[in-house]
């Protein structure tokens, strides 16, 4: 089995082994075959490209083809343990909504994003007055599908202003942790566990 | 061609009991004609069954009986297809109310005439049931999964919704858990057409000319709505046939016009007028909720998957506007609303409806991938 990107990693490190799990974005599958086969865990998923779903469908996973602005309402409240969002979050139409479905259909929610506010993106804007194309954000301004850049600030002041708890936070450089006091403008992915 | 390495028998079976049908009646003496494929393994767990559509037939590898053309699914089904016939064994039977072998209307009832019109309305659970004694018969008591597309696709619904226990998948492609307005409008159309056909005559048309041209009129509506609007475009546009100019006549002036001409007559010399009343009646009369609630309209579709422990694949695609991707959707949501294990996805394909017979390679990955498992 390839290795798991470091996000995904700390996601399948920290889900309860036997939880109900909804991958959204779930892509081809690699999370959720990591959690059945390591932690014998339910895990669900939910992705808009085809191909994705067809892969997810020949490991024996049960993935519904499905866009995270709108598909989520079809979801019962609570129905599953944890709902997982990995680098998705920036590319939904309204984020902040996506985040309240996550906690409606998840008693938990795990997001991952590309923190915007890592040095790179930083410097690239200062010194050459670009929008940064980076090794996590490699695609242009014109054609990228990430539209909401967020930051680790700006993600943790919209979870504190819905009044949703942080039970956990994990900051990476490549495969790097880092401490959460320079995660702000080190960290190259956020990871966040949240609970209602 | 690989095809030729298919173990494939061709059989008859007399069920033991009379077939209780949805209509209140009884059938006795039903047979059920039926294809097999592959080997069964000795602890009989290797079965899949292949529920065919309005049309079809149980030749789903094998060349067709009348027409001698290969098998309609002989790209899915084979040694090392996507439907691997070196590791499960396929059934494919006729329905009921088929014009191949099964019991039907053109059938002999017990007064030695056919049946005809005297044929019991019947229903896509009826035609499952018949499946479920041929399984009875043979002795599998649980499926590794049910198939269909279309009218197939609703049999593979009905059976996992009322014989849970019976399969470990249902894999359902190109269908819907109830007939629409608009779907029953256009079989509708079809009937009417097969019925003012003077030959028709009230259904007992047998031993002389049947209702061809009603028959052929009736295909040709269906065969509309069998194709996409874009991929009929391409094909004909508005092309003439055989002429370079209009003729002001009612002749087959344009292409599309000649190519369902043909489709209909085709169509009259390989199939029962009065079995294309019955099955499409069947279908009109689908609805998976209802069905399952016992009829008093008020059921969830979530409902009818309650005692499932099956795992369900959805499949769609976004050129057919005959089962669009919606109703594949809605039993999708129904299944996880009931916590089934389900997949759906819509594939983009150009060919309307009939894009699950055809080569459509994302269609293969998913099926391989789902039966595999």
């Amino acid at each position: 089995m390839t290795a798991l990107r470091p996000d995904l990693a700390v996601i399948a490190a920290n889900v309860a082994p036997g939880s109900r799990v909804l991958d959204i974005g779930c892509g081809d599958g690699q999370l959720m075959a990591e959690l059945r086969d390591r932690s014998g865990i339910d895990a669900r998923g939910m992705e808009l490209d085809p191909h994705g779903v067809a892969d997810c469908v020949a490991k024996g996973l049960s993935v519904m083809q499905g866009d995270a602005d709108t598909d989520l309402a079809d979801y019962p409240d609570a129905a599953f343990d944890y709902a997982i969002l990995s680098q998705t979050l920036q590319t939904t139409k309204r984020p902040d909504l996506v985040l309240d479905e996550l906690l409606r259909v998840g008693r938990k929610a795990f997001v991952s994003f590309p923190n915007f506010a890592h040095w790179k993106v930083r410097a690239s804007l200062l010194w050459n007055g670009r929008m940064p194309v980076t090794r996590l954000l490699p695609i242009a301004w014109y054609e990228t599908p990430n539209i909401h850049h967020v930051t680790v600030r700006d993600f943790r002041e919209l979870v504190v202003a819905k009044g949703y708890g942080i039970e956990g936070e994990w900051f990476l450089s490549g495969d790097k942790y880092i401490g959460p006091a320079a995660a702000a403008w080190r960290a190259e992915h956020a990871v966040f566990l949240l609970s209602r | 061609m690989a095809d030729a390495a298919i173990r494939t028998a061709s059989q008859v079976l007399e069920l033991p009991a009379p077939l209780p049908l949805d209509g209140g009646q009884s059938l006795s003496g039903v047979r059920a004609a039926y294809e097999t494929y592959g080997t069964l393994n000795p602890d009989k767990s290797n079965a899949v069954i292949i529920f065919h559509a309005l049309t079809g037939d149980q030749c789903v590898a094998s060349p067709h009986p009348i027409t001698g053309k290969p098998g309609w699914w002989v790209r899915m089904v084979g040694p090392g297809k996507p439907i691997d016939t070196d590791r499960l064994f396929v059934i494919c039977a006729n329905v009921l109310g088929g014009c191949y072998g099964s019991t039907g209307p053109a059938s002999l009832a017990p007064d030695g005439q056919p049946y005809a019109m005297r044929f019991p309305v019947i229903t896509i659970r009826d035609m499952v049931r018949a499946q479920v004694a041929l399984l009875d018969a043979l002795g599998i008591e649980q499926l590794h999964a049910v198939i269909g597309g279309s009218m197939g696709g609703m049999q593979a619904l009905s059976f996992a919704a009322n014989w849970p226990e019976r399969t470990r998948a249902a894999l359902v492609i190109a269908s819907t858990a109830r007939h629409s307005a608009q779907n029953i409008a256009f079989h509708e159309v079809g009937r009417q057409a097969i019925m003012a056909d003077p030959k028709w005559k009230g259904g007992d048309y047998y031993g002389a000319k049947g209702p061809d041209n009603g028959l052929a009129v009736a295909r040709m509506a269906a065969h509309i709505t069998y194709l996409s609007e874009e991929g009929m475009h391409e094909k004909f546009g508005r092309k003439l046939q055989d002429r370079d100019a209009k003729t002001f006549g009612f002749d087959a002036d344009f292409q599309v016009e000649s190519y369902l001409r043909h489709q209909g007559l085709s169509f009259t010399d390989r199939f029962d007028a009065n079995s294309y009343l019955y099955i499409t009646r069947a279908m009109d009369y689908f609805d998976l909720a209802e069905e399952v609630s016992g009829g008093e309209g008020s059921g969830r579709l979530a409902d009818a998957f309650r005692a499932s422990k099956a795992r369900f694949c959805l499949i769609s695609f976004d050129t057919d506007w005959l089962y669009p991707t919606i109703e594949s959707r809605t039993i999708a949501h129904a299944l996880n609303a009931a916590g089934a294990p389900v997949s759906f996805v819509e594939l983009s394909a150009p060919f309307g409806h009939d894009s699950f017979l055809l080569d459509v390679p994302a269609l293969d990955r998913v099926i391989a991938g789902f039966l595999a498992q």
